[in-house]
């Protein structure tokens, strides 16, 4: 039982990394209907110029926050330079322009930084496993920062004027357009928010999975599979989605299949979401008038 | 249906009609006869050898245009079946013995009915659900190539090596001049199936329901299951390719079929040209040529450069290289 307890405690901690980049999909998808599948070698990138700036002797939290905004800034420029002409275009288009930008990304990662598996710090304490034994200091305090950030996402598109304008730039660009809200410029502070999330998640998981060009690869197979399980328009679903398949894969690689398919179980989940219910748990169901 | 109006009325312009294009067929098909076989001898075997990979390429690619050009279905996956097709054939050949032209026909089932399988949920959903299944299939490949339960037929993370075929009937070739008419073969076959399902029934409800699904419904295509079978088709072609594929390289082994195999495709479709069937030999050749030239510069150039060659064609010609030959003909002959 105390192993299900531990297996359930790491899943949260995995799980909250997930939620964040599930968000950061889930975010892009809602605006524009399209599936950022560069979205993982973007936060790898972000980590890359963290681990540059500390290694360069910026403290690890003015790292962080330099990241942050650099990464806003990339994601707001890709959204400006590419993602823009591709607005009308079919699906093909937009996919393969995510896919050249996911090349593009992973091949300079490895010419800039190397190919070389790197270590990532980790600003928190590194003691003994707190709370007897069940969680390391990491996966608390990562656990503690994806969540700060799921919060402050809530609020800021509750609460404030810019978050609602972009929540009505993606529901109704045309309803929002007329009101005044100028949805293309909407658009791009949503990739870079996006941007800004994946990067977060990247510093936070980096310490845990080492840093190398192709990190974010099977982080990203987990995160689509969070976000289809709760409802791919859905952010608080896509959230929830995050924490439950990081709790599903540590259950599932403890007990069922072992730690080699674990990436398979992402692959499970996706097909048993899409065989039993398309929308997910909160997304909602498609009517199309004829 | 477009093809019945130039039908001539009368018999005496039938009667013309007839020897002109079966003049034009046969000199096309003497150019194509020419192109393949002139290698064959005047090429060295390593040459040949890149021929040969890029037939296995173009015959992937055109599964893959089968599926998104003429279906609409995007999959970003089709390394998975590659990798499947390489690994029956593999298996077959050094765990049973069975020659290496009869693994072809059980690869080409076994990943039809794999592509069936994983076409079933995912194509009853929007294209990008597809995107998105078939890409988590790559990610999952290799750990499931490794994993020990497999072990004892895929030989784990080692993989398997495989001989190198010998011509037949005494043919005096090399292996690689053998392998590659093999290929060239094999390939033509396949084009020729692909042309005729095309223009056919069922490749105009194929390109019915990529054009507009609703309309398709209503015309009385049952779309789920056209879809599905297109779909076990397209894994088919790609299955081929990558058996063809181990035989050529003489290795398989995890590591090798990572998710980069069906990004590489995914390129080659888009450099080649979406909707059409000769544009999978552009692929072919793109992916196994530009990234010997690529690599030149830099490990890490291949990856950027298919970015960049990727995002400028989908910008400057979404037709790719087949359709930008076209209208560049069409142009001329104005």
């Amino acid at each position: 039982m105390e192993g299900v307890l531990h297996q359930v405690l790491s899943g949260i901690a995995s799980g909250s990394i997930y939620a964040s980049v599930a968000l950061a999909l889930v975010m892009i998808y809602q605006a524009t209907h399209h599936v950022n599948f560069a979205q993982g070698e973007m936060a790898t990138l972000s980590t890359y110029i963290a681990l540059t700036l500390i290694n360069a002797g910026v403290p690890y939290w003015g790292a962080f926050v330099i990241t942050v905004v650099v990464s806003f800034v990339i994601g707001l420029l890709i959204e400006r330079i590419l993602m823009r002409p591709m607005a009308n275009a079919p699906v093909l288009s937009s996919v393969g322009v995510f896919i050249g930008l996911l090349l593009i990304i992973n091949s300079c990662t490895g010419w800039l930084f190397d190919y070389m598996i790197k270590t990532f710090p980790t600003p928190f304490p590194s003691g003994p496993p707190l709370f007897s034994g069940y969680v390391s200091g990491h996966e608390l305090g990562s656990t503690a920062v994806t969540l700060i950030v799921l919060l402050a996402v809530y609020l800021f598109f509750r609460h404030t004027r810019l978050g609602l304008g972009m929540r009505a730039a993606a529901f109704n660009p045309v309803s929002a357009r007329l009101v005044g809200i100028r949805v293309g410029w909407m658009l791009a502070l949503g990739w870079g928010l996006a941007a800004s999330i994946g990067a977060i998640a990247g510093m936070m998981v980096a310490p845990v999975v080492y840093l190398d060009p192709n990190m974010m690869s099977g982080i990203l197979l987990y995160a689509f599979a969070g976000a289809l399980l709760g409802g791919i328009d859905s952010p608080l679903g896509a959230v929830l989605g995050g924490f439950a398949v990081g709790i599903i894969e540590n259950l599932a690689g403890a007990y069922v299949v072992g730690t080699e398919l674990k990436l398979t179980v992402a692959l499970v989940i996706i097909v048993c979401v899409l065989v039993v219910k398309p929308s997910g748990l909160m997304g909602r169901t498609v009517l199309s008038r004829v | 249906m477009s093809d019945e109006v130039a039908i001539p009325t009368s018999p005496s312009q039938r009667a013309e009609a007839a020897p002109s294009l079966l003049r034009a067929g046969s000199g096309a098909v003497l150019l194509l006869l020419l192109i393949a076989f002139g290698p064959t001898f005047l090429f060295s075997d390593y040459h040949l050898f890149q021929l040969t990979m890029v037939v296995v390429y173009a015959i992937a690619i055109l599964g893959l245009a089968i599926l998104t050009g003429f279906n609409g279905q995007i999959s970003l996956g089709h390394g998975a079946f590659y990798a499947i097709g390489a690994y029956v054939t593999a298996i077959l050949m050094s765990e049973y013995d069975v020659p290496y032209w009869a693994t072809l026909p059980v690869s080409a089932i076994t990943c039809a009915a794999v592509g069936f399988l994983i076409g079933l949920p995912a194509l009853r959903l929007g294209g990008l659900y597809l995107a998105l299944t078939t890409f988590a299939l790559a990610v999952a490949v290799p750990q499931l190539l490794k994993h020990k339960l497999l072990e004892p037929w895929t030989g784990g993370v080692q993989g398997l090596v495989i001989d190198k075929p010998d011509p037949p009937f005494g043919l005096h070739l090399s292996p690689d001049q053998w392998l590659y008419l093999f290929s060239v073969f094999v390939g033509a076959a396949l084009f020729l199936l692909a042309w005729n399902v095309v223009r056919g029934r069922i490749g105009r409800a194929m390109m019915a329901i990529r054009d507009h699904a609703l309309a398709a419904e209503a015309m009385g295509i049952d779309i789920a299951m056209l879809k599905t079978r297109t779909f076990a088709l397209s894994a088919l072609y790609t299955g081929v390719a990558g058996s063809l594929g181990a035989i050529v390289v003489q290795f398989v082994a995890p590591d090798s079929f990572g998710i980069f195999v069906s990004i590489y495709l995914f390129v080659g479709l888009v450099v080649g040209g979406v909707s059409s069937i000769s544009g999978a030999i552009f692929g072919g050749l793109f992916i196994e040529f530009v990234p010997n030239l690529a690599e030149k510069v830099s490990k890490a150039a291949p990856g950027a450069i298919y970015g960049v060659i990727l995002i400028a064609v989908l910008f400057l010609m979404p037709m790719g290289a087949a359709g930008f030959l076209r209208s560049i003909i069409a142009r001329l002959r104005r």
